[in-house]
C-alpha cells in the first residue's frame, strides 16, 4: 500500500509539487492525468524515491519510503520509466530478467517467472532477439515485462508504478498491457499508473488524480472526476462525457 | 547482436589462447627455448625440481622474461578489466579508462619525474627512492587527476557522468599541455625517454615492478566480477539499477577508483599502453554479448592474451632492437577498430 500525505517536491528553488494526498490500496489502480507539465513524472520520481520531498509523507506499507533499505523495497516496489537509455545488445529474456536480482528465488523459478512475464506483456516471441533490434514499442513492453517479473506474481503489500506505459503502444497493446496491470491489481498489487488517454483511463482505473500546475485539482473514483466541466478546466478542452453503451464507464469525446 | 559462441567454448579458446601466450612469451626471444628446457626451467623455479646448479635456460627465463610475462600478464588484464568498468560506468561501449583522466595524470606525474630529475636538476628525494620515483609519481598522477575529476562531477550528493566526461576531457587537455611544458624544458637524451614512456614498454620488467602491479591487479580481479550483476543493472540506467536495489552511488564510486588504481599501476609499471581497454572488451561484447558474468573474465583473459602477444611482437620484429608496445597495440588496434565500425554499420 502507497500513502502519501501532503507531498511538496522543488526541483531547484521551484516548487513543482504542492500539497498531493493520496492512497493506493491493495487491489487498486490508480490513474494520474494531467497536462504536460503538471507534476506527473515528478510526482512518480517522488514516489519512486528518485527526487526528494521538500515536504508531506510518503509511506510504503507504513514506513517512510526513506526508511526502507534498497534491496527489500526492490522487492516490493517495481518502477517503470517512461523511456529507457539501455545501448547494449541483452537479449530480451535477459532484459527481463533484470527484474528477478533482488530476488534470491534461483535459477529455475526465474525461468518460469521471466517466461510468465514475457507472455504477460505479449513479448514471448521476442525471448531469444537482441532488445537493440525491437521497435518503440516491443522495447517498451520488455521493460513492462521486466517490472512485472520484479513483482511476479503480484501480492498485496506490493506496489507498481507505471510512467505512461502505453505511450508508444499500437491500440491493441495498449489494452493488453493496461488488461496486465490490472490483473497484478487483482492479484493484490497498488498500481499507479500515469496515463494521457482519458478513456483508456475511464475503462482500466479504479480511482484517478488530476493534476494541474503542480496541485491536485480532483481525486477519487472515475464517474467523478471525469466531469465534462473539469476536463474542460484543466485541459482547456470542450468535451462530452456520455456512459459508454457497453461497459458504462464514461466515455470522453472532444466537441 | 546475440552472442555469436557460447560462453563455454569461448572460455576453451581463451584458455587455449593465454597458454599459447604465455608459452610463446617464455620461450622467445633472442635464446629461443624449446617447450620442454621451457617447463623444465619452470618447474626447477618453482622449486619442485631438485637439480642445484641452474641451466642457461633456467636464468633467462627466472631472471629475464618471467617477469616480463607476469608484467605483461598483469597490464592486459588490468587494463582489459578497467575497460569493461568504464565502458559500464558510462554505459557506452565506446568508453576507454583514460576518459576519467587517470592515463594523462599518469602521464603528467611520469614527465614531472623523468623531466625533473634530469634536465632540471631537481633533487627528488632520497637515493633509495630513486627506481620507484618514476612509478610512484605515475600512480599518484593518475590517481590525483581521477579525484579532481570525480570531484567535479559531483553535485548534491549525486555523481553526474555526463559532468565527468567533460571534466575528464578538460583536465586530460590541461595535464596534456603541462606534460608539452615539460617536453619543451627536456634535453634530447630526456626527451627521448620520455616518448617513450609515452609509448609504453614491458621493457626492463623486475619483480621489484611486478609486485605493486600484481597486488592491484589480483584486486581488481577479485572485486570486480563480484559487481556483475550490478554493472549489468546499471546498463540499464541509474534510476533503474536504483529499482532493482542497487546502491548506485557507491557503484560508481567504486568503479572510479577500481580504474584509478588499476590503470594507474598499470601505467606506472609498463607506461601507457592504449587501445587494450577499449578493443577488447568491445571485441568480447561481439562475440558473448554484454553480460558482464562473462565479460569481465573473458576480458580478463583475452586482455592478458593479446599484450602478451603484441610483446613478442614489439621484442621480435626489429630483434635486436625493440619497439614500444603501445605502437604494436595501436597498430593493430585502431585498424580493428575501424573495421568494427564500418562492419557495424551495414
Amino acid at each position: 500500500m502507497l500513502q502519501v500525505i501532503d507531498l511538496g517536491v522543488n526541483r531547484g528553488e521551484c516548487p513543482v509539487l504542492r500539497d498531493i494526498a493520496l492512497t493506493v490500496r491493495p487491489g487498486e489502480v490508480l490513474g494520474v492525468l494531467g497536462p504536460n507539465g503538471a507534476g506527473k513524472s515528478t510526482l512518480l520520481a517522488a514516489l519512486s524515491g528518485e527526487l526528494p520531498a521538500s515536504g508531506g509523507q510518503i509511506l510504503l506499507n507504513g514506513t517512510p519510503l526513506q526508511g526502507w533499505e534498497a534491496l527489500p523495497r526492490a522487492r516490493q516496489l517495481a518502477v517503470l520509466p517512461q523511456s529507457s537509455t539501455l545501448g547494449f545488445a541483452f537479449r530480451v529474456d535477459e532484459v527481463v530478467g533484470m527484474g528477478r536480482l533482488p530476488h534470491a528465488s534461483g535459477r529455475v523459478v526465474d525461468a518460469q517467472v521471466i517466461e510468465a512475464a514475457l507472455a504477460a506483456a505479449d513479448v514471448g516471441h521476442l525471448a531469444g532477439r537482441s532488445y537493440l533490434t525491437l521497435s518503440g514499442g516491443e522495447r517498451q513492453r520488455v521493460h513492462l515485462a521486466r517490472v512485472m517479473a520484479q513483482l511476479w506474481p503480484g501480492q498485496a503489500g506490493q506496489v507498481l508504478l507505471l510512467d505512461e506505459p502505453t505511450s508508444m503502444l499500437d491500440p491493441l497493446h495498449q489494452h493488453t498491457i493496461l488488461q496486465a496491470a490490472r490483473q497484478f491489481a487483482e492479484r493484490g498489487v497498488a498500481v499507479l499508473v500515469i496515463l494521457h488517454d482519458l478513456n483508456l483511463a475511464a475503462r482500466y482505473c479504479d480511482t484517478l488524480l488530476l493534476l494541474d500546475r503542480g496541485e491536485s485539482c480532483a481525486y477519487g473514483p472515475v464517474v467523478e472526476v471525469l466531469q465534462a466541466e473539469t476536463v474542460s478546466r484543466v485541459f482547456g478542452l470542450e468535451v462530452l462525457v456520455q456512459a459508454h453503451p457497453e461497459r458504462g464507464h464514461p466515455l470522453i469525446v472532444a466537441r | 547482436m546475440i552472442a555469436v559462441i557460447s560462453s563455454r567454448s569461448l572460455f576453451v579458446a581463451l584458455t587455449a589462447l593465454l597458454l599459447l601466450a604465455l608459452w610463446l612469451s617464455l620461450a622467445l626471444g633472442p635464446v629461443s627455448l624449446p617447450l620442454l628446457d621451457t617447463l623444465e626451467a619452470l618447474l626447477r623455479l618453482s622449486g619442485l625440481s631438485g637439480e642445484q646448479v641452474p641451466g642457461q635456460a633456467e636464468l633467462i627465463i627466472g631472471q629475464i622474461r618471467l617477469p616480463r610475462t607476469l608484467l605483461g600478464l598483469s597490464v592486459g588484464a588490468v587494463l582489459a578489466l578497467c575497460g569493461v568498468a568504464m565502458q559500464g560506468l558510462f554505459r557506452n561501449p565506446l568508453a576507454d579508462p583514460g576518459l576519467v583522466g587517470v592515463s594523462s595524470g599518469a602521464a603528467l606525474g611520469a614527465a614531472l619525474v623523468i623531466v625533473g630529475s634530469t634536465s632540471l636538476g631537481w633533487g627528488l628525494g632520497p637515493l633509495w627512492l630513486q627506481p620507484y620515483l618514476l612509478s610512484l609519481a605515475a600512480f599518484a598522477g593518475g590517481l590525483g587527476v581521477t579525484a579532481v575529476v570525480y570531484r567535479l562531477g559531483r553535485r548534491d550528493g549525486q555523481t553526474s557522468v555526463a559532468a565527468m566526461l567533460l571534466a575528464g576531457v578538460a583536465l586530460s587537455a590541461l595535464a596534456g599541455a603541462l606534460i608539452g611544458l615539460f617536453t619543451y624544458l627536456a634535453d634530447d637524451a630526456t626527451l627521448r625517454s620520455l616518448t617513450f614512456w609515452n609509448m609504453g614498454s614491458l621493457n626492463g620488467a623486475s619483480y621489484a615492478r611486478l609486485w605493486p602491479l600484481l597486488l592491484v591487479g589480483v584486486g581488481v580481479a577479485i572485486w570486480l566480477p563480484r559487481r556483475a550483476t550490478a554493472l549489468n543493472a546499471l546498463l540499464l540506467g541509474e534510476s533503474e539499477a536504483r529499482h532493482l536495489g542497487f546502491e548506485v552511488e557507491r557503484l560508481k564510486r567504486e568503479l572510479v577508483l577500481c580504474t584509478a588504481l588499476g590503470v594507474g599501476a598499470a601505467v606506472a609499471a609498463a607506461g601507457l599502453i592504449g587501445f587494450i581497454g577499449l578493443v577488447v572488451p568491445h571485441l568480447l561484447r561481439l562475440l558473448v554479448g554484454p553480460d558482464h558474468r562473462i565479460l569481465l573474465p573473458a576480458s580478463a583473459m583475452a586482455g592478458a592474451a593479446l599484450l602478451l602477444l603484441a610483446d613478442l611482437l614489439a621484442r621480435l620484429l626489429l630483434a635486436p632492437a625493440e619497439l614500444p608496445i603501445g605502437i604494436i597495440t595501436a597498430l593493430l588496434g585502431a585498424p580493428f577498430f575501424l573495421y568494427l565500425l564500418v562492419k557495424g554499420r551495414h
